[in-house]
């Protein structure tokens, strides 16, 4: 056997070219999602949101009479019908039937009906009468009157007032950022019934199925022994599915327990978008100082996020935001102060990186602005403030493998050919006059476990049936990220038996219990450490049997017989070390082990060891490793529009010893795919008017928010995964994936910025906004063009091509 | 009643059942069990919800065809596809016995939360069996359009692997039922009238009955590919007593070359005209790829977007810049309105209540120098927060003729009048364009909104011209 997290054996299923487990059905259309359960149910009722057109007000009368006169209603849910507590979120500040209206659209109730079409008609025909309050909307307002939720934190090293008076450059600025909805292709979704042992049981499209459960016990008055949460699979989650589900589930369940019939809650894609919560934008005012050669001295920032109208996630994703604004950098003098505004809007919440994105697009936009003023190309500024070994992170936690940093970026320089390429844009821009190429490199390092450190653990549930069988239950969900298909290869490699043998059941919390989101890129890490330590259980009482069982069968390796530690599982067959021709199957070895008496099950746990977090001081150590990568961009930028083309991506990203490769490649590029949509293209707008609409979405269909199509595939894309970078401490070896490459997509916004530059005389900072859309580029480039010809020099200088 | 209409769905055969008016295929699909087919957005915007339906089509000899078209379940009323033909990703192929698509997808890393994949497979198996798809096509040996999923969203994979998937693709093996199936011919629709509680829907193949039935209920709601108002129904709730489906009518579905012009039956999709200009008409080739998606554009035709008269319908300044006009038909006859005419303010237009759109006219010949520039936040399948098309007769060195079609920034889609007199009869030199730019900048009334800021629209009025000249030069 072996014993240690992260060793291999010769030949494992980890480290497969696996395709998803679920792949086949996908594409045939058989994979299940939570919606698709309700046809095959009978007497389901379906549930209908009334959304109160007001962005800030108190509901001074609630009629829900005419509902029930609209043919097919069977039951309106509002406050009265709770009997726990009315509250759907984790702070007790979520009122899942709220008397004030904190933002525009908020169900104020649900109707159940027979059929759809009933219950939104009943929603329409509710009476809601409201006394509209002020509300405040946009960061700058809730700057302006105070609005914030939460506390605050700073994260502070050395001194920056020391750090600003002793260097040769102080610049300042401020940035404003756009936030971004998930849009993963299933809405949220809630199924719930009293089932036949009188349990609550609730099919969720759920991250976080423990919370879901005892989030909708709290709401029910029950203990959460009596609340079961399955989720099959998920349709995308990125976040968006590790709080926003919860009330969802809670009024499916309470319908169910109330009518005594299924109740489906679905939302439609404008229910999610203007009830859901998105990814924080971000307010930052900073200033910095840079000493001989470029070299970081000091930072000193404000970060404000919007956190919508409640907290949820909103403190740990600030903090994470402080805890990466130092991304690839060592900066002795920091003093960074977060804060989460107040606004009256959807509660903005965990999305890929969860803050990280937003504190790494401070520093990147600090250093791609500053870098002209300081007469350097801003690849090598960034080089040139990259963490060396023994350096710590502003809240003193070692930045382990920080030799990796400069060893990828060389690398990727030299593989994505920059040099030569810069050149050549360089002679392509002089050549052109309304259209510019521009080439960057960004750096990643991020953070792997939970701030939170309680939520770094997981368990899992093994069985070993009679017949060799293998199946596998953990905590963690299945959104896309192909979690379930590297769990399976981890019990494969575990018990050394092929991947086919191995069977994984969906998530459910009656199978294991008090379980942490999945989320934080963890799933794998976490999850797989528990799937392991419960194979291994098996594994080992296993080869006792094995060692027995091969000595009776005359199988003789020397003269003393076989030492259990010398049986070997491989490919379904278990032999002594060095004899596989000497083995026997496994399944005769399980065959014998029942017999013999053996449990033949166990529950697996695991613990990430060695962290700790003083979450008011924001000091300590709390991530496991550092996940690192880097990508260059190059972007052709036209300047009539501002439109851009992504001509070429390279990526080098350190997955550790990838646990399944296909899926690892998946999650780098589907991850800068969807940063860079973030970065350049999706723009969630509200109406920030005086008028009537104030506080209305107005990018809520899919024809009004824009993701990425296929029209932004890079037209070259070219990842790799660095060599060689197994990481101990981890199982098998490996890394997470799920959110680091996210942020590798900023080097598409710094190669649009050093294209924006191009239109004109360079020596400027060149500010772009974000989301940097066409209309954002071309501002952008024609404020470059401007400058030049207050300068004096050429129209965006060279001659007309020909 | 609605037993005796059928759908056949995957090889077999289903009847209707209880179906509404405003029940779209999807959730027919859905409510019979077949939950592979998935809603994204309900707008016709991500693809989830995509099925292959079998279209009548001519052979290259005339001989009655199949097309396998990929459309959007989402907007398509099911009782418009009474008799009809679908197949769903389910139909394609099992687990077991994975289809070529399928195989593709799957092994390659094309599915990751698998949400989107049935419509993408569906999308990519139409491509499939094009029967025009021939290699080194579109730069690639298997001659893949990727354009054919330009209306499908994936929010995991960033593409490549479902653009490997597709570039892997061979043609279809011999024996190949689907491809056998386009072989045979598809049956016309036969005539569908509906009442229903919810409301009526009528259906007619021939145009005699529809305009009868329009001049007894001018307040019909008039569909054909049902792209918009299918979204009014499925997002803004819209309902309507009475439908006129006219996406059957074989007289709007004619598409004819005369000498002096080309008339494009309002009811041919856009991807029928498409293929039937075959680019003969320059500036209409550089519309389409722009022009929403392909799901969209196999559904969705020319009558209907002039008939909803949107001001940032896409095909409007194209069909100004072209001098296009419409033939409207009635049973008390048939009229022709010149496009500039048509619209008449915010939506409104000179048709009359019990007026059909029976075709577009282009006059010919052609403009000598066209383009259509579209902006927009993404490059395929968004909406235009300004288009711009123009065309210009250059001969000898000087500009004869100009027109210019605006969309986005007025309350209707309009002509650059100012502008077009700006460049008539000038030489055609860039200070000739420059002058002419600076009054295009000034055309419109334009409006802020989500897509773009006014100044942005109006600078974007201000470039188009200088980037034609470019362009051209």
């Amino acid at each position: 056997m072996v014993n240690s997290l992260h060793e291999r054996p010769p030949t494992a299923a980890v480290g497969e070219a696996a395709i998803h487990e679920s792949a086949a059905l996908h594409v045939t259309g058989q994979a299940l999602y939570t919606d698709d359960l309700g046809v095959r149910w009978q007497n389901l009722l379906h549930a209908w949101p009334c959304q109160v057109p007001q962005t800030h007000a108190r509901v001074t009368r609630l009629d829900t009479a005419p509902a029930l006169r609209v043919p097919g209603v069977v039951r309106v849910l509002s406050a009265a019908d709770v009997p726990g507590e009315n509250d759907s979120g984790v702070k007790h500040d979520e009122p899942l039937f709220p008397d004030e209206i904190m933002f525009h659209g908020q169900a104020v109730c649900w109707v159940l009906a027979e059929t759809q079409e009933a219950a939104r008609l009943g929603a329409e025909a509710i009476l809601v009468e409201c006394e509209p309050l002020p509300s405040i909307l946009t960061l700058k307002e809730a700057i302006a009157a105070g609005s914030f939720q939460g506390s605050a934190s700073t994260l502070r090293r050395g001194d920056v007032a020391l750090g600003f008076t002793n260097t040769r450059h102080v610049f300042e600025g401020e940035f404003e950022f756009g936030g971004q909805e998930h849009f993963y292709l299933e809405t949220n979704a809630a199924l719930a019934q009293v089932d036949e042992s009188g349990q609550v049981f609730i099919q969720s499209s759920t991250q976080h199925p423990t919370e879901t459960q005892e989030i909708t016990a709290h709401v029910l008055g029950l203990p959460s022994s009596h609340v079961t949460v399955q989720c099959l699979r998920m349709g995308g989650g990125f976040g968006g599915k590790e709080m926003q589900p919860h009330g969802y589930a809670a009024v499916a369940a309470l319908g169910a327990v109330l009518t005594g019939r299924p109740v489906r809650v679905r939302l439609n894609r404008t229910q999610d978008l203007t009830l859901t919560g998105k990814r924080h934008p971000f307010h930052a005012v900073w200033k910095v100082g840079f000493g001989a050669g470029g070299k970081l001295t000091a930072l000193q920032a404000t970060l404000t996020s919007d956190g919508g109208w409640s907290l949820d996630l909103s403190e740990p994703v600030l903090a994470r935001a402080l805890c990466h604004i130092d991304n690839a950098y060592s900066i002795p003098h920091v003093e960074v102060l977060g804060r989460v505004a107040k606004t009256n809007k959807t509660s903005q919440t965990a999305f890929r990186g969860f803050g990280g994105p937003q504190g790494m697009l401070v520093i990147e936009d600090i250093l791609g602005r500053c870098a002209p003023l300081l007469g350097l190309e801003a690849h090598e500024l960034r080089r040139r403030n990259f963490y060396q070994p023994h350096d710590a992170t502003p809240y003193g936690q070692p930045v382990r493998h920080a030799e990796r940093l400069g060893q990828l970026w060389d690398t990727l320089k030299q593989t994505s050919d920059f040099e030569a390429r810069r050149a050549e844009i360089q002679a392509f821009n002089a050549s052109q006059r309304h259209k510019k190429r521009g080439l960057a490199i960004t750096p990643v390092k991020f953070g792997i476990s939970f701030n939170f450190t309680s939520y770094n653990q997981a368990g899992a549930l093994v069985h070993v049936y009679k017949d060799g069988s293998v199946l596998i239950n953990h905590g963690g969900t299945e959104m896309g990220q192909g979690l379930h298909t590297k769990m399976i290869q981890v019990a494969a490699t575990a018990l050394g038996v092929p991947m086919a043998c191995v069977r994984l059941a969906p998530t459910r919390t009656d199978k294991v219990p008090n379980t942490s989101a999945t989320a934080a890129s963890s799933g794998a890490d976490l999850n797989g450490g528990a799937i392991k330590d419960a194979c291994d259980q098996i594994g080992r009482r296993l080869a006792e049997v094995a060692a027995g069982s091969l000595v009776s069968r005359s199988v003789k390796v020397g003269s003393l017989g076989i030492h259990p530690d010398d049986v070997r599982f491989q490919g379904g067959r278990v032999f002594p070390v060095g004899h596989p021709e000497l083995g026997m199957d496994f399944r005769e070895v399980v065959h014998d082990a029942y017999h013999l008496r053996t449990p033949l099950w166990a529950a697996g746990y695991y613990r990430t060891p060695g962290l700790h977090w003083d979450r008011v001081a924001m000091q300590g150590e709390p991530f496991k490793y550092f996940a690192y990568g880097a990508s260059v961009s190059e972007v052709e930028v036209c300047g009539f529009t501002g439109a851009s083309i992504l001509r070429r991506v390279d990526i080098l990203h350190d997955v550790g010893d990838s646990l399944s490769p296909l899926i690892d490649l998946g999650q780098i590029e589907g991850g800068f795919v969807q940063g860079a949509g973030w970065l350049t293209l999706e723009d969630l707008r509200w109406d920030v008017s005086e008028g009537p609409g104030r506080g209305r979405l107005a990018t809520q269909s899919a024809s009004t928010y824009k993701l990425p199509s296929f029209s932004e595939m890079p037209e070259v894309f070219n990842v790799a995964f660095l060599e060689g970078a197994a990481e101990t401490g981890v199982v098998y070896g490996s890394k997470a994936v799920g959110e680091p490459p996210f942020m590798l997509a900023m080097s598409v916004r710094e190669a649009l910025r050093e294209a924006c530059a191009a239109f004109g005389a360079g020596g400027q900072a060149q500010i772009l906004a974000s989301p940097a859309t066409p209309e954002a580029v071309y501002w952008a480039l024609e404020e470059a063009r401007a400058a030049a010809r207050a300068a004096g020099t050429q129209d965006g200088a060279g001659p007309r091509a020909q | 009643m609605m037993e005796q209409f059928t759908l056949s769905v995957n090889g077999q055969r289903r009847p209707l059942g209880q179906v509404s008016p405003q029940t779209n295929l999807l959730g027919w699909l859905r409510s019979q069990g077949l939950t592979g087919s998935k809603e994204g957005c309900a707008e016709g915007e991500c693809g989830a919800c995509a099925v292959l339906v079998a279209c009548p089509e001519l052979g290259a000899g005339g001989e009655r065809q199949t097309r396998w078209e990929a459309l959007n379940s989402c907007l398509t009323p099911v009782l418009a596809l009474a008799g009809r033909e679908i197949m769903t990703a389910e139909g394609l192929g099992t687990p077991e016995q994975l289809h070529p698509v399928q195989r593709e997808m799957a092994t390659r890393g094309g599915s990751q939360c698998g949400y989107c994949t049935p419509g993408f497979v569906v999308s990519m198996a139409a491509e499939y069996y094009r029967p025009d798809r021939s290699g080194g096509e579109h730069g690639v040996p298997n001659g893949f359009d990727l354009h054919a999923l330009s209306g499908n969203l994936c929010r995991c994979t960033g593409y490549r692997p479902i653009q490997d998937a597709a570039y892997a693709l061979e043609r279809p093996a011999p024996g190949d039922p689907l491809a056998q199936r386009c072989t045979l011919p598809t049956a016309p629709a036969a005539e569908h009238q509906f009442s229903l509680p919810e409301g009526a829907f009528y259906q007619p193949p021939e145009l005699r009955p529809a305009l009868e039935f329009l001049a007894a209920h001018p307040a019909a709601k008039v569909v054909a590919g049902n792209t918009d108002w299918g979204v009014e129904v499925n997002i803004r709730h819209a309902r309507t007593p009475v439908t006129l489906s006219i996406g059957e009518v074989q007289e709007l579905k004619e598409l004819r070359w005369h000498p002096e012009r080309v008339e494009i039956g309002a009811g041919l999709t856009l991807s029928q005209i498409e293929r039937g200009l075959g680019g003969r008409v320059p500036l209409l080739a550089q519309l389409f790829p722009q022009f929403a998606s392909r799901l969209i554009r196999n559904a969705a035709t020319l009558g209907g977007n002039l008939g909803t008269a949107s001001p940032i319908g896409d095909s409007p300044p194209a069909l100004l810049a072209l001098n296009a006009a419409l033939k409207l038909v009635s049973v008390r006859g048939e009229r022709e309105v010149p496009l500039r005419d048509y619209f008449t303010g915010y939506r409104q237009t000179a048709r009359q209540p019990d007026e059909l759109i029976r075709s577009v006219v282009i006059p010919l010949p052609l403009a000598t120098h066209t383009a259509f520039h579209k902006i927009a936040k993404r490059r395929f399948d968004d909406i235009s927060s300004v288009a711009v098309a123009f065309a210009l007769d250059i001969d000898g060195g000087v500009v004869r003729r100009a027109r210019i079609g605006l969309g986005g920034v007025a309350a209707t889609p309009l002509r650059a009048l100012k502008t077009e007199a700006a460049l008539e009869g000038q030489p055609w030199t860039e200070s000739t364009v420059q002058a002419a730019a600076a009054v295009l900048a000034t055309e419109g009334t334009p409006l802020d909104d989500h897509r773009a800021s006014a100044r942005y629209r109006a600078a974007m009025l201000g470039q188009a011209l200088l980037r034609f000249w470019e362009e051209q030069w």
